[in-house]
């Protein structure tokens, strides 16, 4: 296990120190999410859609196995080359072979949250091989050197000055021009000769079909079609979760997928890739990764529902006010929040308290995850662990034993004395987050108990 | 009707003034008010910082404070959602279970049960709702902008029949405020901001009061405003709808 990462609090103070940039952000993803609500609700049956794909989901977490053998069967019969990875090692060294057997140094890829996850970049980088990422936002920030801050909008913390500054240095665009048909269009010039001249083509899963043994990846930018179109080699790399049973089941999820990340009733290319086209190799790098560990955890195994619309990082208030990278994992928002405490309980702990439990998430995962109870109930797990500190478990120790016992509690309360030392939200010593910009609530003359008594008392 | 009146433990201390109004409003609408000396917390305090294992000692008090009553009415939807998903007791799981079904937050309860159709109440008042999310979202004590569902509000409908009141709506109707229990100390910065986006849509709306469902919230809302000066003061539904 690692050590914990820059907790998600500070990370956050930081984000929040540009006033204006952190509203910018805040106004921006909360524009995402209202076309959202517009999508949603030009649909009557918009709750009935998303039932149907929280119960296909449900069957086929149930049905997992049988699905995967179906799927790697029926692939195969296709003429794609299935591969299996129990863990990021495994994954990144079997794309690595496939590389490597065919000479590739040059790489484009698609959008591809797994690849993150696996740190897949950086592993092929190391064994000099470059890859591409091609889709706007992620050649971005991957000329930064940055992580994607959100899966769906990988630059969506950067404003087009940013951009402009990047392209500038990395490109060689005119300086301060920020008109973004300008910008795009030098991006677009470089990576066509990229994906003209590169040895092989990544691309990400968003459904793999068991009964076909077909993979559909959406893009609004038709880059995935454009590497695999322009090599001869195609990798697709793919989570255990994105299988699912049918064909038919695309009409539910593409539906819900679009509507829910952007807006958009569709994604622009819906593209299926069923086989190699002739003179091609594709493959199909089928990754576990902690996957059937997170199957086996009763209250989290929903989560596996996903379908990475980030419906749920645009409405989430934190999420907005604390940007991607504050969130130190390859998915961000509240679904990052329940993943990655699977992945690794310690650098991961604060992730599950980055959050009021509003609920929002809840309302709008189109495949229902119930995330801010996962959220609640990782709290409980990871304090049960020791994730907590045993200067957090004293204090709420004490707290309890007070509160347990009324005849305590009574003689603690002389003028809200206790609440000012230990409730949690207004704990009054000399750091007192509370206090730092927020006024006390002033003390009353008397609690309510002691009115009632004087004026009430039944008993 | 025996109503067992719980109180959540903050307001105890620092807003007596939404208890006696939540006790002052039951027993106008003819509820025999009972406040059970001998409770503290509901325990969500721990429960949400990952120490639910910790609450046995809440719940068993709680358990004993509020056992036999018809009904158990709370100024807080927080507090009662905590009560409604998380009272268990090894011993006495009949009692959790009873209690579990028979705790109701007051719009709830007003609405719901003694079927009230208005109040009989004078405001007159610019006043923005800031909606809690727990009593929203959890509670459904009205729909949600995320779902495609018909649009209610219990409180909205309980303030439309308060005299001379005026309410504003803001534009991101149900966005959290950002108390959020620890989380307003243990992520500070986000608490803060979140918080004053609410105030400021308020404050578009040039509303004097904002009122709600939940101290808590208002009670992180009243900590920003007073520290930036803000002329806008909050307001529990309680004490509105009581007002004569």
């Amino acid at each position: 296990m690692s050590q914990p990462a820059t907790h998600h609090n500070k990370a956050a103070a930081a984000f929040l120190k540009n006033g204006q940039r952190a509203q910018w952000h805040d106004e921006t993803l909360w524009f995402v999410r209202a076309k959202r609500d517009k999508a949603a609700h030009q649909i009557p049956e918009w709750e009935a859609l998303r039932n149907l794909g929280s119960q296909i989901k449900e069957h086929t977490l149930s049905n997992l196995d049988e699905y995967l053998l179906q799927f790697e069967a029926n692939a195969k019969k296709n003429g794609i080359k299935v591969h299996w990875a129990n863990n990021a090692a495994e994954h990144n060294q079997i794309v690595y072979e496939i590389l490597l057997h065919h000479n590739a140094v040059n790489v484009v890829k698609s959008k591809s949250m797994l690849t993150e996850e696996c740190g897949l970049n950086h592993y092929l980088a190391e064994r000099k091989i470059s890859v591409v990422d091609t889709d706007l936002g992620e050649y971005i920030v991957q000329l930064r050197n940055e992580p994607p801050s959100h899966i769906v909008l990988p630059a969506i913390h950067l404003k087009k000055e940013d951009v402009s500054n990047t392209f500038h240095k990395h490109l060689h665009t005119e300086k301060n021009n920020q008109d973004p048909v300008y910008l795009t269009r030098a991006a677009r010039q470089v990576l066509r000769k990229k994906f003209i001249t590169a040895d092989a083509a990544i691309t990400g899963v968003n459904f793999a079909v068991a009964e076909t043994g077909g993979i559909v990846v959406c893009t609004n930018e038709g880059n995935a079609d454009l590497g695999v179109h322009a090599n001869k080699v195609h990798i697709a790399c793919m989570g255990f979760e994105k299988i699912i049973p049918r064909a038919q089941d695309l009409s539910v999820f593409l539906r819900l997928l679009a509507r829910s990340a952007t807006g958009q009733p569709i994604t622009t290319y819906s593209s299926h890739f069923h086989r190699p086209k002739a003179g091609q190799e594709m493959h199909i790098v089928l990754v576990n990764n902690g996957r059937t560990e997170q199957l086996g955890r009763e209250a989290f195994r929903n989560s596996l529902k996903c379908i990475r619309c980030a419906a749920c990082f645009n409405t989430c208030p934190v999420y907005r006010r604390s940007g991607g990278h504050s969130y130190h994992n390859s998915v961000a928002g509240p679904i990052g929040s329940i993943l990655a405490p699977n992945l690794d309980m310690r650098k991961n702990a604060d992730l599950p308290f980055a959050s009021t439990l509003c609920g929002s998430c809840t309302n709008v995962c189109p495949v229902k995850i119930n995330i801010h109870e996962q959220l609640w109930s990782w709290r409980q797990v990871l304090m049960a662990e020791g994730y907590g500190g045993s200067a957090k478990k004293a204090s709420m120790k004490l707290m309890t034993g007070v509160l347990s016992k009324p005849a305590v509690y009574r003689l603690s309360t002389g003028m809200a004395r206790f609440f000012m030392r230990y409730l949690p939200f207004l704990v009054n010593n000399r750091l007192n987050p509370w206090y730092k910009q927020r006024d006390m609530p002033s003390a009353p003359k008397e609690s309510f108990k002691d009115w009632y008594k004087k004026n009430r008392n039944h008993e | 009707m025996k109503v067992g009146l719980f109180i959540p433990c903050y307001v105890d201390q620092f807003y007596p003034q939404v208890a006696v109004a939540t006790l002052e409003l039951l027993e106008r609408y003819g509820c025999e008010v009972h406040y059970p000396l001998k409770q503290t917390c509901c325990g969500q305090p721990m429960a949400n910082s990952g120490f639910a294992s910790m609450a046995g000692g809440c719940d068993k008090n709680f358990i004993a404070n509020f056992s036999g009553y018809e009904y158990i009415v709370c100024p807080s939807g927080s507090c009662a959602l905590h009560i409604k998903e998380h009272l268990h007791s090894a011993e006495e799981p009949n009692a959790a279970a009873t209690i579990r079904e028979r705790i109701y937050e007051l719009t709830e309860f007003i609405t719901d049960v003694l079927k009230l159709e208005g109040v009989k109440a004078s405001f007159p008042h610019k006043v923005g709702l800031h909606v809690s999310c727990h009593g929203q979202r959890m509670l459904h004590l009205s729909s949600m902008s995320e779902k495609v569902e018909k649009p209610f509000s219990k409180a909205e409908a309980l303030l439309s029949t308060v005299d001379g009141l005026e309410l504003f709506r803001t534009s991101r109707a149900d966005e959290c405020c950002g108390f959020g229990g620890t989380f307003c100390v243990t992520e500070e910065a986000v608490s803060v901001s979140m918080g004053n986006t609410r105030i400021k849509e308020h404050l578009a709306n040039g509303v004097h009061y904002i009122t709600g469902g939940d101290m808590s919230c208002l009670m992180h809302l009243e900590g920003l405003l007073k520290r930036q000066k803000i002329d806008i003061k909050v307001i529990h539904l309680a004490e509105i709808l009581n007002t004569q």
